[in-house]
């Protein structure tokens, strides 16, 4: 027995040795090297990026952004890598907003991450996680960035990197083909906006169709309707106060305007084409939301640029075809055109000079260019050739961004704490939705801001 | 999807490491315990506790410590700010988390109940019929899917379609061949905890039927004989034979499905995300830590789970002492 044990307590001893010195012996790769490619003709505009020992370092990306996308933004950087030598380890996750306080909170923070709320981005960098952006990187965003879209990265005076992409959410979907068909015209003010909507009605159609169920995000798109309705009925400045919490969530000027909100979401007389009733719009996914313009069930469905990409395959999207998008008219169009959209801003957690490198590069109109070539993408990037973009809701989107008249504002839920942006703005749109009345809603929210 | 072995070897190697790694420690323990002249049972035993002691606290104690002080603390994710027993005060007195505590109460009084009966009634009927393997099977089959799973399937059977469109629900299909009115089924509070609940109840019934039926087959036949003799309908066969005889196989039964349906999450984030006044102790916890990033108020739901959990295990343990006790 004594022999046995001992003889089995030797093999394990040995194992336990061999571990040591397998452990020792790993080897490190060769690194630090410049890539030859950088001598290349065709990589010659990555020159500055050559003598800093890049070659292959790998830098880690955590984003939301997932699927074709996904793969469209792999391939807008494969320039880049080929010639700088630079690996990039990109991960998408739908939980990319719970995953990543995780794994920051676990020193298991990616080097990258594409940060689209602004709020999350502002904890991160008091906490002192972030790392201000690099000279090269600030020079990079502020030739390509209008001051408006930095203010969003810039925690206590220090920028912490360059929005990448861009979406336009003050659009309203609707079908060219049956707009001619009835003789409708586009809307272009809020008066007609209705008459129209009173119009359809009369035939029988109701007017609007919505969806607002998105998973654990449920509500969103409904933040996004009160956003864009209070930035028209109210004004930028209010909408500041508003999102700044200056003035309280359930003010009576933000009451009256989820009020006009109210009038066509909450109207069983407008919605919810081909899809139920009023309450309907709670259930119905997000993604579904606009799909019965396609079968003349419904005939306007607000929502941002990316929608395009949601609708059945072999929609003609363009101004002549199955679907399009005019934008959703100002209240008083006098005073500018009001402009609600959001984006995603490259944030980094570490200040090795490939990552530096690598989010100089995100800012640059080269990288801006070389992922809109691929299609269905949209920047606020000054330097972005709008020859480049193909997709016509892509065009017009960039024209909206880059047009002076435009007062642009962040989507607002972004840039609130978390507890409301992500919790009880959405779970009161939700309940708003299915019959609380406004007041209750708004005061809900406010006893829920954090003090 | 290229599979890129190559790019593997480095995992693999990790993992052998870590393999060879746990054998080392687990080596140069008996190793030890072998050369020391102690011959104490206790030490041995204190050793070889040793490792799985140290896993627990590092998985299992320090978090629930950690969670603690959690709950006692604001809502940063980054700063930590004492309030006291706020947290608390506020899951005891803000409408949408008594609402959420309102909903916990149903599942764990109704779920259990009602999935113990059935699977008992089912146990019970089926016992020595004809083809008793084939209907067992039929029903200890939802045990084998996902709860996520289940959750998707069952938001089929209560999809919604407006009225005069083809229904894809099965149950508003139901409703509108006799004649009704689709329905949102999974709208309008309380109701829509109800049909929640039924999902979970799918799921364990099976679970129930099984043990129960083992239970029942094992009821010494001298005794059903005994009774039979003595002339008992079946109905007092059922409450003074049988329901007697499993007892203790009732009580795991319950207690089981009770401490799982206390932690119920997948189905409610997969088939409301917490909406329409469905949410529950367990969704409230991730709703709060993860997605609103308020920590204090997740891990006090977290504090709470864990209370309403233990007087639960507590008798548990003491039934399975009794038991050892009588035999």
């Amino acid at each position: 027995m004594a022999s046995t044990t001992r003889r089995l307590l030797l093999a394990f001893a040995a194992a336990g040795l061999l571990t040591v010195t397998a452990c020792s012996s790993s080897s490190d790769t060769e690194a630090g090297k410049d890539n030859p490619n950088l001598d290349t003709a065709a990589c010659s505009a990555y020159a500055a990026y050559k003598g800093q020992g890049l070659d292959g370092k790998t830098v880690s990306v955590s984003t939301s952004i997932r699927d074709t996308e996904a793969d469209l933004l792999k391939q807008s950087w494969k320039a880049f890598t080929d010639c700088t030598g630079i690996k990039i380890d990109y991960a998408g996750t739908s939980d990319f907003e719970a995953q990543l306080p995780i794994k920051v909170q676990g020193g298991n923070a990616p080097d990258i991450a594409f940060i689209p709320q602004p709020g999350l981005l502002a904890t991160f960098a008091k906490q002192g996680a972030l790392k201000p952006a690099s000279a090269a990187t600030k020079a990079e965003a502020e030739k390509n960035y209008s001051p408006d879209w930095l203010k969003y990265s810039t925690v206590d005076g220090k920028l912490y990197g360059a929005p990448l992409g861009s979406n336009v959410k003050s659009f309203v979907w609707y079908s060219p083909s049956m707009f001619k068909e009835k003789g409708w015209a586009i809307p272009t003010t809020w008066d007609e906006l209705i008459t129209l909507s009173n119009t359809i009605a009369a035939t029988g159609m109701k007017p609007w169709c919505a969806g607002i169920e998105s998973g654990g995000a449920t509500g969103w798109p409904a933040t996004d309707w009160i956003e864009d309705i209070v930035l028209r009925d109210q004004g930028p400045e209010v909408y500041d106060q508003w999102v700044a919490h200056t003035i309280p969530f359930n003010d009576p000027k933000i009451v009256s305007a989820t009020d006009r909100a109210g009038s066509i979401l909450k109207n069983p007389a407008y919605v919810n084409g081909g899809l139920g009733d009023v309450k309907s719009i709670a259930t119905t996914s997000f993604q579904e939301g606009g799909i019965p313009i396609t079968q003349k069930k419904c005939a306007l469905h607000r929502q941002a640029s990316f929608y395009a990409n949601q609708w059945p395959k072999g929609t003609k999207v363009a101004e002549d075809g199955d679907v399009f998008a005019f934008y959703f008219p100002a209240i008083d169009p006098a005073k500018g055109k009001p402009v609600l959209g959001g984006g995603e801003f490259v944030a980094a957690f570490a200040d090795r000079n490939e990552v530096k490198a690598f989010q100089t590069y995100l800012a640059s109109a080269d990288h801006a260019n070389s992922r809109a070539k691929l299609g269905n993408w949209v920047s606020a990037n000054k330097g972005l050739d709008i020859a480049n973009v193909s997709n016509p809701i892509d065009k017009k989107s960039v024209e909206i961004l880059q047009d002076s008249a435009s007062v642009f504002r962040f989507d607002g839920s972004d840039l609130m704490p978390a507890a409301v942006g992500a919790g009880s703005f959405w779970k009161g749109m939700t309940d708003w939705i299915t019959g609380k009345s406004t007041k209750d809603t708004l005061d809900y929210i406010e006893s829920s801001w954090p003090k | 999807m290229n599979f890129d072995w190559t790019a593997e070897g480095p995992k693999l190697l990790e993992l052998l490491y870590g393999v060879l790694a746990f054998l080392a420690v687990v080596g140069v323990l008996l190793l030890v315990l072998d050369k020391l002249p102690l011959r104490k049972d206790r030490w041995v035993a204190a050793a070889f506790l040793f490792p799985a002691g140290a896993l627990l606290m590092i998985g299992l104690i320090i978090p629930a410590i950690r969670t603690t002080i959690l709950s006692f603390q604001g809502a940063s994710t980054f700063e930590a700010k004492w309030v006291g027993l706020d947290n608390y005060k506020w899951i005891f007195t803000q409408r949408e988390a008594l609402i959420t505590l309102r909903n916990t109460l149903l599942w764990v009084v109704l779920v259990p109940l009602i999935a113990t009966s059935i699977g008992l009634i089912y146990a019970v009927l089926v016992d020595k019929a004809r083809l008793e393997s084939f209907a067992k099977a039929l029903i200890f089959m939802p045990m084998a899917i996902s709860f996520v799973g289940a959750g998707i399937i069952w938001k089929f059977v209560y999809a919604y379609r407006p009225p005069g469109e083809q229904q894809i629900g099965l149950l508003n299909q139901i409703v509108v061949w006799f004649g009704g009115e689709p329905r949102q089924w999974l709208l309008d509070s309380p109701w829509n905890t109800l049909f929640l609940i039924v999902v979970l109840i799918w799921i364990q019934a099976g679970f129930a039927m099984v043990v129960l039926s083992a239970s029942i087959k094992a009821i010494p036949t001298e005794i059903v004989e005994a009774a039979r003799l003595d002339g008992v309908t079946p109905w007092q066969m059922f409450w003074q034979v049988t329901i007697p005889s499993i007892r203790p196989a009732l009580i795991v039964v319950l207690v089981t499905i009770t401490v799982g349906t206390l932690k119920v999450f997948d189905i409610v984030r997969a088939m409301t995300s917490g909406n329409f006044d469905t949410s529950v102790l367990a969704y409230g916890m991730y709703d709060y830590a993860f997605v609103r990033y308020d920590s204090g108020k997740g891990a006090a739901f977290a504090v709470l789970l864990f209370v309403l959990v233990t007087p639960i295990i507590i008798y548990q343990i003491r039934n399975l002492r009794q038991q050892r006790t009588i035999r």
